[in-house]
């Protein structure tokens, strides 16, 4: 047991580590241009430049508010139709084709009409992250709030249980594993939605600052961008994360990964 | 209720008039129980046994109004369970029904499980709480409280549907094939528990069971059932005293009644 601990902080520090060494032999033997691939530790220089900018955090704060009402937006719009679909078969039948349609869209390419539609601000961006994590959340939602077992549902009715009892006790907790799932993928996507709208358009956002990065061709800059995007990234799915282990602490997913730390 | 006679006083608690059900249609059509006639007192013990696939489970739920009959009535308690395409809830309340697999909820402890039932009936948290740890105890899971249900084996489950079942005091009790996990050792001393419970609250209980001898000892009647077609084969009552002890299961009769009863199942294929 003591040495399963020990390796597994030992191994994924010397990949890392070896992986890290090798980027800079590489860069040094090869005669990269910095124009392209920076060093590991020029980013970590333009990083920590970045950073102590004020400017950064405002254009952070930007990515981040679009990213999490988008995502906001997605969770309640997903839970609802989904919830609303697994108990109205109609409403399914009645709605299936806008929904496969609208699956099969590549999300991203209704971008630029968000845009048009709602302007350079933080409105259209924020549509964008929720068209772009919605769909997670409501396919999630619709499989969660169906999966309840007729076995389950037959000791509830033995026991005269009323409908909102029925909802909190028994459709609530069986669906909240897999929505949470769902909610996992989708706060990712929020990030990915945001960032691509301030690509297209706007003058705020961490999106908008690679861009201008790269118009100015500071690669060190561009990188120290992504590991800011790729740090707060895993913040929010950190904890939506840490929700779903709050929540659903009886759930095999989460039991397990507590007996793994 | 009206008990304003004597005949209303010895009405029966259970009753079904020529019960059967098909499930789906046409050629996929599956008789799952035909002409089902069965009269209960109150505290009556019976057993249902049969070869698997032969309809004890169907026959459970349709007593216990969570599926309905092709054709025939039941009446529980002098209400009939469906009435106007609906299930009545004078007929089901006083029903309580063991399930087949334990049906315990993950999001619950094993208290919480057993508490489930007086917490939908609104019955406060401390008075659920002492009421759940004393049936725990009972069936042989104290200690358990506050565990899961996916840290508990295949018995200790059923074990705890069973003190799920108990905790209403319900009148009439469904079980199916509810110790089917158990050591022989366990399901002997659940068993007297369970006789003991039954005849103390005068529950009319429902067994269903694949043991001869489980059925033979606990029950006033045996109802032997067989598969195509789906039917009652035989009604056989056990006329051993009571209050029972497992000496019972040594004495002669007892064993000609075990003999007679696998002759009766094995004739019914
Ligand atoms: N919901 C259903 N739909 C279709 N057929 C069903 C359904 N429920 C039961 N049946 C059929 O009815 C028959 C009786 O099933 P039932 O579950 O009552 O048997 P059982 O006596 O309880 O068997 P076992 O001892 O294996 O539990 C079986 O042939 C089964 O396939
Ligand atoms: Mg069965």
């Amino acid at each position: 047991m003591r040495t399963d601990r020990f390796l597994r902080i030992a191994l994924p520090t010397a990949t890392v580590a070896a992986f890290l060494l090798a980027w800079t032999a590489y860069v040094h033997t090869a005669e990269v241009s910095a124009f392209i691939l920076p060093t590991p530790l020029q980013i970590v220089s333009a990083f920590i430049g970045l950073v102590s900018d004020a400017e950064i955090w405002r254009h952070a704060l930007v990515t981040v508010i679009e990213a999490v009402s988008g995502f906001l937006i997605a969770v309640v719009l997903g839970i609802t139709l989904g919830m609303a679909m697994a108990r109205i078969q109609m409403l399914e039948w009645a709605f299936k084709p806008f929904i496969v349609c609208l699956q099969l869209i590549p999300k991203i390419a209704l971008a630029p009409l968000f845009i048009l539609w709602f302007g350079f601000g933080l409105e259209s961006k924020i549509v964008i992250a929720a068209a772009l994590s919605f769909f997670p959340v409501f396919s999630n939602a619709l499989v969660a709030f169906r999966s309840v077992e007729p076995g389950d549902r037959d000791v509830f009715t033995m026991l005269q249980a009323n409908p909102v009892q029925r909802f909190t006790m028994l459709d609530l907790p069986t669906a909240l594993p897999v929505v949470l799932a769902g909610m996992e993928v989708a706060v990712v996507m929020s990030m990915i939605g945001a960032i691509v709208g301030e690509f297209i358009g706007g003058n705020e956002g961490l999106g908008y600052l690679a861009v201008a990065m790269l118009q100015e061709l500071q690669v060190p800059g561009l990188f120290a961008v992504i590991v800011l995007l790729t740090l707060i990234g895993l913040t929010l799915y950190t904890l939506i994360a840490q929700l779903r282990g709050w929540l659903t602490p009886w759930h095999a997913s989460v039991a397990g990964r507590s007996q793994d730390a | 209720m009206k008990m304003d006679n004597a005949a209303d006083i010895r009405a029966a608690d259970i009753r079904l008039a020529g019960v059967g059900k098909t499930f789906g249609q046409g050629e996929h059509a599956v008789r799952a129980i035909g002409d089902a006639t069965l009269d209960m007192q109150r505290g009556d013990f019976i057993s249902l046994l049969g070869p698997s696939g032969c309809g004890k489970t169907t026959l459970l739920r349709i007593i216990a109004g969570l599926e309905r009959p092709s054709e025939g009535e039941i009446v529980v308690r002098g209400h009939p369970v469906w009435e106007g395409g609906k299930r009545s809830a004078e007929a089901t309340r006083p029903v309580s029904m063991m399930f087949q697999e334990a049906r315990l909820f993950p999001w619950f402890t094993v208290a919480e499980n057993v508490a489930l039932p007086l917490r939908l009936r609104g019955v406060r948290k401390a008075e659920r709480e002492a009421r759940a740890h004393a049936l725990c105890e009972t069936v042989g899971l104290k200690g358990f409280e506050r565990m899961r249900p996916s840290s508990l084996s295949g018995g200790m489950r059923q074990r705890a549907s069973l003190a799920r079942a108990l905790i209403t005091e319900p009148q009439v009790l469904l079980l199916d094939e509810p110790f089917g996990a158990l050591d022989a050792m366990t399901r002997d001393t659940l068993n007297m528990e369970l006789m003991s419970v039954c005849a103390q609250a005068q529950v009319t209980t429902i067994l269903v069971t694949h043991s001869i001898t489980e059925a033979a000892f606990l029950s006033d009647r045996v109802v032997v059932l067989a598969a195509r077609p789906a039917r009652i084969t035989e009604v056989i009552e056990m006329p051993f005293e009571r209050p029972r002890t497992l000496d019972l299961q040594r004495n002669p009769e007892f064993q000609d009644m075990l003999v007679r009863l696998r002759a009766s199942l094995t004739g019914g294929h």
